[in-house]
């Protein structure tokens, strides 16, 4: 039915220009409307590299979104995710109305709302009470829907002494509530929101996250984008995934979740080297191989933080009879140090020698780790050391509860006994 | 196929976003649905400008008669400029007042997309409400300035008998009408040219100034000797502007009130007011990436 298609995207396309604007723009610019004026084809829709900001472009335009198409039909919830730079933003911006694509067209039925920030508009010397029409009438709403929802909306951000003080002397959870608390009481037909539910504190954002559902139950329109997998997962029935300004794919929100996550995690889980010159090392010790191995190996390569895994070290000793120790250093992509540990130090002999490490699952929290090995000799003289040699993604497990926010912590031990009576 | 084709696109969409616009397809429905939102920007420019001032809204006042002062003591006192038959500190206070309401309205509207980059990169809503709503707080903040020049008009007019105001009189919301949808024209103009090359900024910085001494506004048309210059100044097309408000508020000599010249005011608001919306209209979806 097509009746029922409430936002249509047609092969839709956004170019980005690359590097600065100057002169040679300008020369760029009279190329184009030289070309336009003799009916031609613009000559810089040809050209544009895609957008892979990892590498250097070799060309002075890229597109951020190329040739999109969907459909959005009345009702849905549909998250939008993909890597950064993946165009989630841009779509985003194409469907607010922030700025046009490039090519193409897209349709839409019924009022539009978009949150790509909350407080948009806020001014410092303003009160709460006027930033909350400031912001109301900004985000599309009439003065009379705000005056109706005024003391909800109060309500909602609790910040009731302070309605008529200037919300520069607010605090900025105050202000933040305050800005969430008017952006929830839009209601739209279409209601388009970027990630903010990355603020405020865990009671707020459940507040937050109900609201948008109420939002969807209406039969409304909801389009979240989202790097996080469990708001995303909790909140939209179907999902879009975006690589380098396409679309992947477009399906249930599990299935399209799982394949992201397939493609997307950067794991590096084996390394292997074949021949002994390749093999890191010197003249006592040569590293031949190390990797990651799940307990149960149907789970793919997805590592989750519930998932027991092994790392495995092999490595050749070249010395007869040396008293030997592994030390392994685990570190976030960040750059934290998460734990040291080391197997006991052993008299080995010339040869081929394997080192096993298991981490079992509920120990890590979800983020990006790396790993260092030391050899080390007699407990004290380090004989070598290999940084960043194995990589490997932990991700979040689908939450209980309405609470999906970061979980902080370099490691989430939930085993631990913690116990309430 | 084709059939397929024409059926689907009549369908009502509410909203169609492309890379092409029409050219004068200003939306006045969209304007009209968020009317609330162009007067809380008017309401925020008047309360914001002299929050924690002691003075607060007397700052309205202030600015034009310490001016108006100023002026006639260095234009009336030193350089002695003819004022025609009109007092010198009534005569400065009228058209500073109007011509500082010019002069406001298009320096903030000729920068809506640089100023408001952030805000436009965030939400939608019809572009032409932020300029539309500075020429709205501008006519509100000279009506408040008037108020002090009706006063001391009145004191010439009843008390001292020095002017003689006349019928014209009338035409004074036509006179700003016209002041203001030329400034915005303009504003919006240079606005859209800047997005991308910023050149003309320079200009209107100190363009706007110069524009002062060549439009009479501390002078009339008539206290100029020699009349060939006199058509110049007229090309000028807010001369007429000044020189009729001050005829029907002053009396002879303090200015002329000519049609034709009004005419041709006229027909240049017409077109700034024009050109400024179609190319305002063509700059208004893309220039965030340019900003």
């Amino acid at each position: 039915m097509n009746n029922d298609v409430v936002i249509k995207a047609e092969n839709i396309s956004k170019q980005y220009r690359l590097g600065e604007i100057g002169t040679g723009m300008l020369s760029h610019d009279l190329k184009r409307w030289w070309a336009l004026a003799r009916g031609k084809e613009d000559p810089f829709l040809k050209v544009g590299v895609e957008n892979d900001r990892t590498r250097k472009a070799n060309s002075e335009y890229a597109w951020a979104l190329k040739d999109i198409n969907f459909e959005i039909k009345r009702g849905d919830t549909l998250g939008i995710i993909g890597k950064n730079g993946a165009g989630k933003s841009t779509l985003l911006k194409l469907l607010s109305r922030v700025t046009g694509p490039t090519t193409g067209q897209i349709k839409i039925k019924g009022r539009i709302a978009s949150l790509l920030e909350v407080g948009t508009g806020f001014n410092p010397e303003l009160s709460g009470r006027d930033n909350i029409y400031m912001n109301g009438t900004i985000l599309g709403m009439t003065k009379k829907e705000i005056s109706r929802k005024f003391d909800e909306i109060v309500d909602f951000s609790g910040i009731e002494m302070y309605i008529d003080t200037p919300v520069k002397r607010y605090s900025s959870g105050m202000y933040v509530r305050l800005a969430f608390g008017v952006a929830a009481h839009l209601e739209p037909e279409i209601l388009i929101v970027d990630e903010v539910l990355a603020v405020g504190d865990a009671e707020f954002q459940k507040k937050c996250l109900g609201k948008m559902g109420d939002v969807a139950s209406h039969g409304r329109t909801v389009i979240f984008v989202s790097h996080n997998m469990q708001a995303v997962q909790s909140l939209c029935r179907s999902a879009m995934y975006l690589k380098s300004g396409r679309v992947m794919e477009v399906g249930p929100t599990d299935v399209v979740i799982n394949n992201y996550l397939n493609r997307e995690v950067k794991n590096c889980l084996v390394r292997k080297w074949e021949e002994e010159d390749d093999m890191p090392g010197n003249d006592k010790v040569r590293l031949s191989s190390a990797e990651i191995v799940l307990h149960n190996p149907e789970a793919g390569n997805i590592i989750d933080v519930n998932t027991p895994f092994d790392i495995r070290f092999e490595f050749y000793s070249s010395a007869e009879m040396v008293n030997m120790n592994l030390s392994l250093v685990l570190n976030t992509t960040a750059g934290v140090c998460v734990f040291n540990v080391t197997t006991q130090p052993t008299l080995i002999a010339k040869g081929w020698h394997t080192s096993v490490l298991s981490i079992p699952g509920k120990l890590l929290n979800d983020d990006v780790y790396t790993i260092s090995l030391y050899f080390v000799k007699d407990t004290s003289a380090i004989e070598y050391v290999v940084h960043d040699l194995l990589t490997f993604e932990v991700i979040d497990e689908q939450r209980q509860g309405a609470w999906f926010g970061k979980w902080v912590g370099a490691v989430r031990p939930t085993t631990l006994p913690f116990s309430l009576k | 196929m084709v059939q397929h084709q024409t059926e689907h696109d009549n369908e009502n969409w509410d909203i169609k976003i492309s890379a092409d616009s029409g050219y004068l397809d200003i939306n006045l429905r969209e304007i009209w649905r968020y009317r609330d939102l162009l007067m809380m920007f008017v309401k925020k420019d008047i309360v914001t400008v002299y929050k924690q001032t002691i003075l607060g809204p007397i700052w309205f006042m202030l600015q034009p008669i310490l001016t108006a002062i100023i002026y006639a003591f260095i234009f009336g006192q030193v350089a002695r400029i003819s004022t025609g038959n009109a007092p010198q500190i009534l005569f400065y206070l009228g058209s500073f007042t109007i011509w500082n309401y010019f002069a406001e309205t298009f320096k903030v509207t000729s920068k809506t997309f640089s100023e408001n980059a952030t805000v436009f990169g965030k939400v939608y809503f019809p572009r032409i409400i932020l300029p539309l709503s500075k020429v709205i707080s501008g006519i509100i903040k000279l009506l408040i300035q008037f108020l002090l020049f009706f006063i001391i008009w009145a004191y010439y007019l009843w008390v001292k008998e020095a002017i003689s105001p006349n019928w014209h009189m009338v035409f004074f919301p036509v006179i700003l009408a016209l002041i203001a949808f030329m400034s915005l024209g303009f504003g919006i103009i240079i606005t859209s040219l800047t997005t991308k090359y910023r050149d003309l900024n320079f200009l209107v910085a100190f363009g706007i100034q110069l524009l002062q001494f060549v439009t009479p506004v501390i002078f009339p048309i008539s206290s100029i000797k020699n009349p060939s210059y006199h058509m110049w100044l007229w090309l000028n097309p807010l001369a007429s502007l000044f020189e009729a408000f001050k005829y029907a508020f002053l009396g002879q000599g303090s200015g002329v009130f000519n049609y034709y010249w009004l005419g041709y005011s006229v027909i240049w608001t017409i077109v700034a007011l024009v050109v400024g919306i179609v190319i305002f209209n063509r700059v208004e979806k893309k220039f965030i990436d340019t900003v």
